[in-house]
């Protein structure tokens, strides 16, 4: 019965967090790509000041998943690697924690765009 | 027919499409809220055969970026992507999809500066903002505990 809260829960909030961003898509003139960018950096903001953790305590992958969860990634990485190394840690860190992701994005990317052509789009 | 400025304006108004941001929204929750949802039960079925949850939390990620970039290839997700918005920008999916969208459509370029070059277009401000201020949170972070 937990798993399915849980996966209510992170239908709950993920959808919650899109739906939020949508308003900014229609209502500003801002591209994807920033939108992306401002995800990141706020997700590094809230990752910082701890707010972020909870959440995900809370939500589980409806917070992890949006691209604010990979920017909390990135901060808990340097929080971390700070915390064993020092201030290299600040340089090492981040990339660390989302290494995973980053990687598998270029590696499969990579892939399928070799074997896959573009489609025509209407 | 001479119409006026004011009867133009409400007929223009009753033509326009009634508001779609409601309507977006409603994707956009729907199909985000799915993702996220469909993120979490990979995550339980990853601790239920035994996975690390530390390995289970880089391993649902590099999954959702598989199956996004696999339905990219395919041309589904651009299909899904149309009408759910937000529903797929937001997730990992959004930054998967930015990573390969743009390398399969400039693969006539070549396989340096077209897929490879071109992967960075959206994901390679990504990265930098994120690095960047995950390097100025690293920096005042250990400002702290050593002034503290």
């Amino acid at each position: 019965m937990s798993l399915f809260w849980d996966i209510v829960k992170a239908f709950l909030v993920g959808g919650a967090i899109c739906a939020v961003v949508q308003i900014f898509i229609d209502k500003t003139a801002l591209t994807p790509a920033r939108i992306l960018v401002c995800l990141v950096t706020l997700g590094v903001i809230l990752g910082a000041v701890g707010v972020y953790k909870p959440f995900i305590d809370f939500a589980g992958c409806g917070a992890s998943t949006p691209l604010t969860g990979f920017g909390a990634t990135l901060a808990e990485g340097v929080r971390k690697a700070v915390d064993e190394r020092g201030l290299i840690g600040a340089l090492t860190g981040g990339l660390t924690g989302s290494a995973g992701g980053i990687t598998a994005a270029i590696f499969f990317g990579y892939f399928f765009a070799l074997i896959f052509r573009s489609k025509p789009r209407d | 027919m001479k119409i006026d400025k004011e009867t133009y304006k409400k007929y223009a108004k009753s033509r326009a499409p009634s508001s779609p941001l409601l309507k977006d929204m409603l994707f956009a929750f729907l199909v985000g809220g799915a993702i996220c949802a469909f993120a979490e039960g990979i995550y339980n079925f990853y601790l239920y055969i035994k996975i690390e949850e530390d390995t289970v939390r880089t391993l649902v990620p590099v999954t959702i970026v598989f199956l996004a970039s696999l339905t990219t290839g395919l041309g589904v997700f651009d299909n899904l992507a149309k009408f759910a918005g937000a529903g797929t920008l937001v997730p990992i999916t959004g930054f998967s999809n930015a990573v390969i969208s743009p390398a399969l459509d400039d693969k006539s370029e070549g396989l340096v500066m077209g897929v490879g070059a071109k992967m960075f277009t959206i994901a390679g401000p990504v990265i930098v903002y994120g690095v960047i201020s995950s390097v100025i949170y690293g920096v005042l972070y250990w400002l702290c505990g050593v002034i503290l």
